[in-house]
């Protein structure tokens, strides 16, 4: 925070947006700090679930290409399903959030109003940062390596990371806006933790039934997963990095929009 | 904030309508079919506390939320500190101060850490916010419990640190919704205190409350809202004299001296079931002192003397028809 003086001269609205946005991500960090077991409890399921298909039935799913092979495989699937469960989290907290007093009053302020919304977003898009390094720490606790991703490939896997983050958090902040409760964020978030057990983070999409092939495809997680195993193993990304992108794209603004036009309606 | 603080204050000149820190004309509001604010008018001078009186669910927080522009009217107009609230909120918003019926503190992070989220949003810089935070927590007696978590606070110690808060910016006028409901007597004399001394500050003060003692105790005006209308605004002696004035009540327990002391005493209202006896009274020391005559004089004596002047009780249950009797025993 900069101690220039804001008394003496209105700030423009930019600045204030900047300013009012950090005082509030600093705020829900401050929460995720104190209160680390709900961002625990989300980083359990991704790290189960990589754990559960590599042990349990690696040797199954590879198909006699072994476990290493498999690790490989499902590596980029469990990070991006990492944002996916860190977000419902979000989604959470927005909603709890909504409930308490403390918004009305920020409401009644001369703040800039989207920052309550944007100091969320960057808090989660941070928070799913921290997670998919401990899972991909995980992943490479286990023999996950990236074999010959160069810099530059490394910097957009991470760019798409932040994109991708950045979409599904939007359409969290959606949910639980529009969730009575944390229960009801909750539920109305499982989409996100469900989507990527049908996509083709676990197994590759021509081993499902062929009506269910183009769903599997053409949903926000399988053209991300693909290309950030392109980006991290080299393999072929065809046009999955431009799907991905215009899913990104789509998806934030959507959750932008949605979550604006919640937001500004009056509260009850 | 400082820009709307010298609007108000320049506008203070001349025009007594000008005056106003709060003003409303024809404020409508309704949640689908059901009517909550039906036209109200509002007149607050500067400076002045003023309380809305009402039972639960007259509307008194809708106009709050409406004024603090928390939400929109369906109809009318209203200004405060000199900003249309549906056409200039910001300006309104840099010049108010609301604590809300339910606490508005963050009960996930310490009061400190409340008190500099404060600092933050009205952009004082950090040695500023650090300096006035500790001086409020401590004007507030929060110090000790300035770093524990605002959820262990008890509900005096929130509401003080509610309107810590509050004052952070250092607003011109604030709301304070019903801000003594629920907590205990300790707690809410405290609260008063408090609130006089933001009068004492120059402070507007916009409260509601349900309790007629609590208006009559710090409100300069008085309006009394019922069914989303103002039934009757004034000084808490305007409305007392708005209707009939007190009695003496003379109660017995023998009849023969019931029976006559209301031959003796003319202009009586009788309770026979009670063995009580109404005469009318401005509770002056002569007119006492004559009732006592006449009764010494004829012999008799009454078992229990009560002085009834007329309060702001009488003047409720007169207005609001006496609609809401479940108050009555709750307090």
């Amino acid at each position: 925070m900069s101690a220039q003086l804001a008394t003496a001269h209105r700030p423009s609205r930019f600045s204030l947006a900047v300013r009012d946005s950090s005082t509030m991500l600093r705020r829900n960090l401050l929460h995720a700090r104190r209160y680390p077991s709900l961002t625990l409890n989300l980083l359990l399921t991704p790290v189960m679930l990589l754990l559960l298909f590599v042990y349990i039935f690696g040797s199954a799913m590879s198909g006699g290409a072994g476990r290493d092979a498999y690790i490989a495989y499902v590596v980029p699937g469990i990070l991006l399903m990492t944002v996916g469960s860190t977000v419902v989290g979000t989604a959470v907290s927005v909603a709890m959030d909504m409930s308490e007093g403390i918004i009305a009053r920020f409401r009644t302020m001369a703040i800039h109003r989207g920052s309550i919304l944007i100091g969320h977003v960057i808090g989660s898009v941070l928070q799913s940062v921290v997670s998919v390094v401990f899972v991909g720490a995980v992943g490479v606790a286990i023999g996950f390596r990236s074999t010959d991703a160069t810099v530059l490939e490394w910097v957009a896997a991470f760019g798409l990371l932040v994109l991708f983050a950045t979409s599904l958090t939007w359409i969290a902040v959606g949910m639980g806006l529009t969730s009575p409760n944390a229960e009801g964020a909750s539920n109305n978030a499982t989409p996100l933790i469900l989507l990527p057990l049908i996509s083709s983070a676990f197994v590759p999409l021509h081993s499902m039934p062929g009506w269910f092939q183009p769903i599997a495809e053409y949903q926000p997680f399988t053209p991300a997963i693909e290309t950030l195993r392109g980006l991290l193993l080299g393999t072929e990304i065809g046009n999955n990095g431009w799907i991905a992108l215009v899913w990104c794209v789509a998806l934030i603004s959507l959750g932008y929009f949605w979550s604006k036009s919640v937001f500004d309606r009056d509260p009850k | 904030m400082p820009s709307s603080v010298m609007h108000t204050s320049t506008m203070n000149s001349g025009h007594p309508s000008r005056t106003a820190a709060v003003s409303a004309v024809g404020l409508r509001k309704s949640y689908g079919d059901k009517t909550v604010l039906d036209g109200i008018d509002l007149h607050i001078p500067a400076g002045s506390v003023f309380a809305l009186l009402g039972p639960n669910g007259a509307g008194k927080t809708t106009a709050v939320k409406i004024l603090s522009t928390l939400i929109r009217a369906d109809g009318g107009q209203a200004q405060v500190a000199g900003h249309d609230v549906a056409a200039a909120p910001d300006g309104v918003r840099a010049a108010i101060g609301v604590t809300g019926q339910f606490s508005a503190v963050d009960g996930l992070i310490t009061g400190e850490e409340n008190m500099l989220l404060m600092a933050d949003l009205h952009h004082l810089p950090k040695q500023e916010g650090r300096r006035v935070a500790a001086e409020l927590l401590e004007r507030f007696d929060l110090t000790k419990a300035a770093k524990k978590p605002a959820s262990t606070y008890s509900g005096g110690m929130k509401r003080r640190l509610d309107i810590a808060m509050t004052l952070v910016g250092n607003p011109r006028i604030i709301f304070l919704d019903e801000p003594t409901t629920g907590l205990d007597p300790r707690s809410r004399h405290t609260m008063w205190g408090i609130i006089r001394e933001l009068v004492n500050d120059g402070v507007t003060v916009f409260l509601t409350t349900q309790y007629l003692d609590e208006a009559d105790e710090l409100a300069d005006r008085i309006a009394v809202l019922n069914n989303g209308k103002i039934a009757a605004e004034g000084t808490a002696d305007e409305l007392k004299r708005l209707i009939p004035g007190g009695h003496i009540r003379l109660r017995f327990t023998d009849p023969a001296a019931y029976h006559t002391a209301a031959a003796t005493l003319r202009e009586v209202t009788r309770d026979d079931d009670a063995l009580a006896l109404q005469i009318p009274s401005d509770g002056s020391q002569r007119e006492l002192r004559s009732i006592l005559d006449r009764l010494d004089s004829a012999g008799i004596e009454a078992d229990e003397l009560t002085v009834h002047t007329p309060d702001l009780d009488d003047v409720f249950f007169a207005l609001t028809g006496g609609t809401d009797h479940t108050k009555e025993t709750v307090r």
